[in-house]
């Protein structure tokens, strides 16, 4: 009876504990989701991959859609010093038609996605890494075989005009991180669109 | 007489078309807002035409108002939609749900120097509810839907 108890009580707050996602220096998980061209991806397939700028985001949300063109943008800039963007979206279907895995696929061509956009069918990943909203960036760093959250937040601190964004937030992020410093700020806060 | 008569015609075109008034605010009218001394129980809510979660509140935001009219409760709409759609899109939702609630758009689009002042521990996702009754030192954030019977039970607590 003690031991049911011990089991119940560790489920509840093993749930509790996944409720709230990840903080900054928590280790996050690997996933297995299925991208726009068919194939699933891990973060493990990156053997040569420093970190990851991994974005949840969606098609139909304006504010993910005003800050698509950064998103491409930061791929573009990082891919090839090891910290490619990899995007998530999380929303179900039945919620949101506008993000369905097919929507997803002409969205992705349309813009020309130069990144994974892989669909977190099963709604299990985004609320392990506690996103709340789109676009949500998690920036991930390789310490050996482990991935360390050292960033999380906006993109910059303008969602409507890049041009007048003048903390590039992720972008300094993953700067640092190369230059072998921690992020600063390492969290910072946006409106997004909830995640359904 | 005709003076007067045409000064009235001219004024006609320059009725708004919706009776709703939205006004757009920036960051010091919210803390302005948001730091208000009064013995009514405010609630705020942050939301958006295109988030979804937040048009299924509303009516159940909207019943929680009707059901307080007698009392000093005041719901204050705080959208943030894009300013280019407030005649557009935002005129047309308020008009739709017959929305008599004080409506204010905010146009900040730097998020981190504003989403503190509301709470501290708002990530940002919307829709997100502040209750604030400043003549009770009460103030309560939700970030994520409320339902009816949740933000019924923190006014029923503040109004006796």
């Amino acid at each position: 009876m003690k031991s049911l108890l011990t089991i119940v009580f560790s489920l509840i707050l093993s749930s509790t504990l996944m409720s709230q996602g990840y903080e900054v220096g928590d280790y996050a998980t690997d996933f297995k989701l299925r991208n726009i061209d068919g194939e699933y991806v891990s973060l493990k397939d990156h053997q040569d991959a420093k970190g990851f700028i991994v974005i949840f985001t969606t098609n139909h949300c304006p504010y993910a859609i005003a800050w698509e063109d950064r998103i491409i943008a930061l791929d573009k800039m990082f891919k090839n010093k090891g910290f490619p963007v990899i995007a998530i979206n999380p929303n179900s279907a039945e919620a949101y038609p506008a993000d369905s895995f097919e929507k997803m696929i002409e969205r992705a061509e349309e813009k020309g996605f130069t990144f994974p956009y892989l669909h977190d069918e099963k709604q299990e990943i985004y609320k392990i890494y506690g996103a709340t909203k789109t676009p949500h960036v998690y920036i991930l760093k390789k310490e050996q075989d482990k991935l360390k959250v050292s960033y999380i937040g906006a993109i910059d601190n303008n969602y409507r005009d890049a041009e007048q964004a003048d903390e590039h937030y992720v972008q300094d992020a993953v700067n640092n991180l190369l230059a072998g410093r921690e992020p600063d700020p390492d969290f910072t806060r946006a409106i997004g669109c909830g995640i359904k | 007489m005709a003076r007067y008569l045409l000064t009235v015609l001219l004024l006609i075109p320059a009725i708004p078309l919706f009776s709703q008034d939205i006004e757009v605010i920036g960051i010091d009218r919210l803390e302005e807002e948001l730091n208000k001394q009064s013995d009514t129980v405010y609630v705020y809510n942050f939301w958006a035409t295109w988030c979804k979660p937040c048009t299924e509140e509303m009516p159940d935001l909207l019943k929680v108002e009707k059901e307080y009219t007698n009392h000093k409760m005041k719901l204050i709409l705080v959208s943030l939609d894009m300013p280019s759609q407030k005649d557009t899109r935002l005129a047309k939702f308020i008009k739709e749900y017959n929305i008599s609630s004080e409506v204010l758009l905010l146009d900040e689009p730097d998020f981190n120097r504003w989403i503190p002042m509301v709470d501290d521990s708002w990530t940002g996702s919307i829709p997100a509810t502040l209750i604030h009754a400043p003549g009770k030192g009460y103030r309560k954030f939700h970030e994520g839907m409320i339902s009816y019977t949740e933000l019924k039970s923190h006014i029923q607590s503040l109004i006796q």
